[in-house]
């Protein structure tokens, strides 16, 4: 099976950084943003930022499979 | 009126309408075993996308997020950390596994074990693996919808009899329609999931407090240490944290249902292109926590937290609402219990069944007998949810630290030519007898770590292990995975 490029799989583990391993760095109360505490609003941040990250490793995916998915049949 | 009377005409008129679509949804299409488990691999980008929200949202994102939060505090964070991660796994693995399923017609996950390991004992194994951890996930299904029920009707209607009636609809809208009416009954969901919990997310907060952020602010005063890890509990902190987080993300899309969503794609892109999206869906599940964490303010003394979110809408709404919410509820319960049948009923058939007692079944012999076990499913699940009581849920915990033991087959399976079906074979049994033994002895968390994440690192110490002392049987797919070109013979399942 074909693997993922290097750079898309780099893009995945941004998300994995920022929501999983660094917890100790935010998860805390202040600073506060729009009332929220900041390890909330932190979480609810990246829920808006992984797609961003994983739509630049969807582009890089495709360009290395133009349309194979659908062209090879059963 | 009656405000019972009116809440459960609201809760009855949308599960009706739910069931409804599901029936309606087989029309155009003859049920063959394809048509019936993977939809004919024909569903596009908003359907696969409807078909994955519609099942990954359980009840347990709905009644259990809001219930930690009030219970647990901070820990419930973690709900928030896994489920962007999930996707981003599942971009990595769905795609490749929707490539091989589409060449050698794979309808089950126990299906890619084998074609890949070539092992009919170990895809039976996986099979039985995965039957065995739905049960209890199916059963939490039950008794999220018998709670809604109960509460909705002020406890008029016994929770029993709304279960039967309930898996009765679930049972039968399967029964016909398969996968695809599955998927339909998601819209509905869906938008009525999405709607009430923005509008209870943002509404609850800001008649009791006047805001989201003077919610915090009265909870930072009332309870400060809730809101930072380990919250309420004594032992949930970051390492629990962390491990939790990477073990689900991983293990998530093992759910032999989410596994076999991959199956039912027109093509791996969409697959991907989902991954992408799918964490904005997630949005609801703060708003979840918002709710559960008004609760704790405003009904600090409930008996039971999973019915935080009920309570507070019973208290603060009408009538008509509060069915709105729990016939939203009832449908989230619905939709994934009805792919957890379809996929158990169809693993057991197709995967246990058929090749260790009978190997000579037709296609559509193996139909029928799915179909016959999605009313045995059902039974059972019934049987268990009114005779058992809360403790399913250590049981559900389970079941997650014993299917994401599945993943080390699957990612070496498609990425690794050299893993050995043994190698496989050995770890899975090794990570569920570290996972069994550690959650039922309740060392669960174990050194602050999760213990389904400690079997999950034991599994794979030994897969690896095992696959590079032990010289590697080729049987079944060395060639696949070097040229995608060239079909097997004799592997291809059909």
């Amino acid at each position: 099976m074909r693997r993922p490029s290097l750079g898309s799989i780099a893009l995945g583990l941004i998300p994995f950084l920022a929501v999983c391993f660094s917890v100790p760095l935010w998860d805390r109360v202040y600073p506060r943003v729009l009332g929220i505490p900041f390890n909330f609003f932190w979480l609810i941040c990246w829920l808006l930022l992984t797609p961003v990250c994983m739509w630049g490793a969807y582009r890089l995916e495709v360009r290395h499979i133009p349309d194979k998915d659908t062209a090879h049949g059963s | 009126m009656d405000p019972r009377v009116v809440a459960l005409s609201v809760i009855s008129c949308i599960v009706l309408l739910g069931s409804l679509i599901g029936f309606y949804a087989r029309s155009r299409h003859t049920m063959s075993l394809e048509q019936w488990t993977v939809g004919g691999r024909g569903f596009g980008m908003v359907l696969v996308w409807l078909l994955m929200a519609g099942e990954v949202y359980t009840t347990f994102t709905f009644l259990g997020a809001s219930g930690w939060a009030y219970s647990r505090g901070a820990p419930v964070l973690y709900i928030l950390g896994y489920q962007p991660l999930m996707y981003v796994v599942s971009f990595y693995i769905l795609p490749q596994v929707w490539e091989l399923g589409r060449k050698y017609h794979l309808q089950t996950q126990a299906d890619f074990f084998q074609v890949r390991y070539g092992s009919t004992y170990l895809s039976a194994f996986v099979a039985l693996l995965g039957v065995v951890c739905l049960i209890p996930y199916l059963q939490l299904q039950l008794t999220g919808l018998g709670d809604i029920v109960e509460i909705a009707s002020f406890g008029a209607i016994p929770r029993a009899v709304a279960m039967v009636i309930a898996f009765a609809l679930v049972a039968a809208f399967v029964f016909v329609s398969g996968i695809r009416g599955v998927a339909w009954v998601s819209i509905l969901k869906d938008i009525l999931l999405l709607g009430s919990a923005l509008f209870i997310g943002i509404a609850i907060p800001y008649i009791y407090f006047g805001g989201v952020g003077s919610m915090f602010s009265a909870l930072l005063q009332t309870k400060p240490h809730h809101l930072v890890m380990p919250g309420s509990t004594p032992n949930l902190g970051h390492g629990w944290y962390i491990s939790t987080v990477v073990m689900v993300a991983l293990g998530f899309y093992m759910w032999p249902q989410f596994f076999a969503t991959a199956f039912t794609a027109k093509s791996g892109n969409i697959l991907r292109r989902n991954a992408v999206v799918m964490p904005l869906y997630s949005v609801t599940t703060p708003l979840m926590f918002f709710v559960g964490l008004s609760a704790l303010l405003v009904l600090p003394r409930l008996p039971d937290s999973n019915l935080a979110l009920l309570t507070l809408v019973r208290k603060t709404f009408p009538a008509w609402f509060l069915g709105l919410i729990g016939g939203a509820g009832a449908l989230t319960a619905m939709v994934p219990a009805a792919v957890q049948l379809l996929t158990g009923a169809t693993l057991y058939a197709k995967n246990l069944y058929r090749p260790l007692f009978s190997p000579e079944m037709t296609d559509q012999q193996v139909a029928k007998l799915a179909k016959a076990m999605v009313l045995v499913l059902t039974l059972g699940a019934l049987a268990l949810a009114i005779t058992t009581s809360i403790t399913f849920v250590s049981l559900l915990l389970l079941g997650y630290a014993g299917v994401a033991q599945i993943f080390p087959g699957v990612v070496f399976g498609l990425y690794w030519r050299r893993i050995s079906g043994r190698g496989v074979f050995a770890g899975m049994i090794c990570g569920m007898a570290v996972a069994v033994g550690m959650i039922l002895t309740k060392h669960d968390p174990y050194l602050g770590l999760n213990a389904g994440f400690i079997a999950l690192c034991c599994n794979f110490a030994v897969t690896v292990a095992f696959t590079l002392l032990v010289p590697a049987e080729q049987r079944g797919i060395e060639e696949l995975m070097a040229d995608q070109t060239t079909v097997v013979e004799g592997a291809a399942l059909s």
